[in-house]
């Protein structure tokens, strides 16, 4: 393809001085991104207010596809569901029966608890959603794994409140809009998140890895007690989540921990609910000696050196998520 | 003449008597695609790994290599910002990329005047894989090489896509320069 004549400038003094100008503007261009990036980087909530102007925008659009995608992903699984029908059924049938004495041995620990917890004095706090809301949209080219939300500030969002589905742990928010919110997803590289083990006392941190997996890093090293298909669960550490969801199973034991997978996937759900922070209190004595606010991230998250403040529910008389 | 063939009278553009093009659609359609580019993935939900190439970018390496000129030199920079806004990387990344990008094109462009698809390809494929690589160190995420195994398959697909998008670009600057506008 031959260039085009308005290159060059040949002797006309006004053409030489645009193309000039054309590239000093560039220049400033790229200098100002390399500053903004710079700041940005520094302070991540820094452009906050904007992202989230922009997200309200977007996330009308948002709804809609995300309409089209919950649509077509249940044609999807009704077509399967044809092709598989007897087999399931019959495996169907088996779980149903199983899940019957799991109920009733359920019904059983549940009274007890409700006994120990009487004798304890413990009242049972239910945790009530603040908002319900689709996942709109994904920062799908980015190397960060966020997703965005139908529901903002003007629903009572705050940035911190624990992200769940009807399966387990999402995210966090990181940045509220007016009607948008932004979610770190657990799958983040950034995102760290206090766990244990469902059974028992083994506590870890569920490191998002940025491949999908997430790597659980026990604190107390040693004999690592974890095995495959060990469900864990957040253990209510930190203040933001409330103790006894479900977060990942295992898949691969490494020798501090394991690598886990997803529970609750967010690409497969359809709807989450957005759970005021868990201990309140808590979290606001962490951000005023950690940091300016109580963003999500590796730099606020508690860590194993420096022990967080712990809910004041002791383990073990908790429900078993 | 026009009951033998009905397009007899006109070209690709449409009716060439009493017809020109719609100068608004002229100017605007370059900018709002490579918006519209950036917005796309913004609705995926992909929440496993980078799953989409980066549409915006690809456009405006599209419309800069198919239509060079169309656009000022500076480009790069409001149209990275919006960019920025929704994809989810810290602000000012696009911004300088996207700058740094069209200097690139425009001192390729200087050092070789007549391209074609093949070298186009090329300087795309290489600008793309910079530039995943680029924004995955500039996203705030610690780079680990799980995170670049999972995230390999989106450069892999920025490059195979620039063919795509350079006949998305040629049908779109058939769009933008019909003759919408009657004159009478």
């Amino acid at each position: 393809m031959a260039p085009p004549s308005s290159r060059r400038s040949g002797f006309s003094k006004k053409a030489q001085y645009s193309l000039f100008t054309g590239y000093l503007l560039a220049g400033a261009g790229a200098l100002l991104g390399f500053a903004l990036l710079a700041l940005s980087l520094w302070q991540p909530a820094a452009f906050a207010p904007l992202r989230g102007a922009a997200t309200d925008a977007v996330a009308p659009a948002g709804e809609a596809s995300a309409a089209a995608r919950a649509g077509s992903q249940s044609l999807f699984a009704g077509i399967a569901g044809y092709i598989n029908a007897g087999r399931q059924n019959a495996e169907l049938r088996r779980e149903m029966e199983i899940a019957r004495i799991r109920l009733a041995e359920a019904e059983a620990v549940r009274a007890e608890n409700a006994r120990l917890k009487g004798l304890l004095g413990l009242r049972e706090s239910e945790a009530k959603p603040v908002a319900v809301a689709r996942i709109v949209g994904s920062s799908a080219t980015s190397g960060r794994r966020h997703a965005y939300i139908g529901v903002g500030a003007a629903n009572g969002v705050r940035p911190g409140m624990p992200v769940l589905s009807e399966r387990g742990v999402i995210g966090r928010v990181l940045e509220t809009g007016r009607s948008s919110a932004r979610v770190l997803l657990l799958t983040d590289s950034e995102s760290v998140l206090p766990v244990r083990r469902a059974t028992d006392n083994v506590i870890a941190f569920a490191e998002g890895r940025g491949d999908g997996l997430l790597r659980i890093r026990l604190v107390n090293l040693g004999v690592n007690p974890l095995k495959v298909g060990d469900l864990m669960v957040t253990s209510g550490a930190g203040g933001y989540y409330r103790p006894g969801v479900a977060v990942a199973v295992i898949a691969k034991i490494t020798p501090d921990g394991g690598i886990a997978r997803l529970v609750a996937e967010p690409g497969a759900t359809n709807y989450v609910a957005i759970e005021p922070i868990a201990q309140f209190a808590a979290v606001e004595v962490l951000s005023a000696t950690e940091g300016p606010a109580p963003v999500p991230s590796r730099r606020t998250s508690p860590r194993p050196t420096a022990p967080a403040p712990s809910a004041p529910v002791p383990d073990g008389i908790e429900t078993p998520g | 003449m026009e009951r033998l063939d009905p397009r007899a009278r006109s070209d690709i553009y449409g009716k060439r008597i009493n017809r020109a093009a719609s100068p608004w659609r002229a100017v605007s359609v370059p900018y709002l695609t490579i918006m519209l580019g950036s917005l796309l993935p913004v609705l995926l939900v992909a929440d496993l790994m980078p799953l989409s190439p980066p549409f915006g970018f690809l456009l405006l390496l599209g419309w800069r290599m198919v239509r060079p000129g169309l656009m000022p030199l500076w480009a790069g920079a409001p149209l990275g910002a919006f960019d920025d806004l929704v994809s989810g990387q810290p602000f000012g990344s696009a911004i300088l990329l996207w700058s740094l990008a069209m200097i690139t094109i425009e001192m390729i462009e200087t050092r070789f005047p007549w391209r074609g698809f093949w070298q186009d390809w090329f300087t795309a494929g290489v600008m793309s894989v910079v530039y995943w690589l680029v924004a995955l160190l500039a996203s705030g995420a610690s780079l680990t090489s799980d995170m670049l195994t999972a995230a390999l398959p989106q450069g892999l697909l920025s490059v195979l896509f620039y063919p795509i998008v350079a006949r998305a670009v040629a049908g779109l600057d058939r769009f933008r320069l019909a003759r919408a506008r009657t004159i009478n």
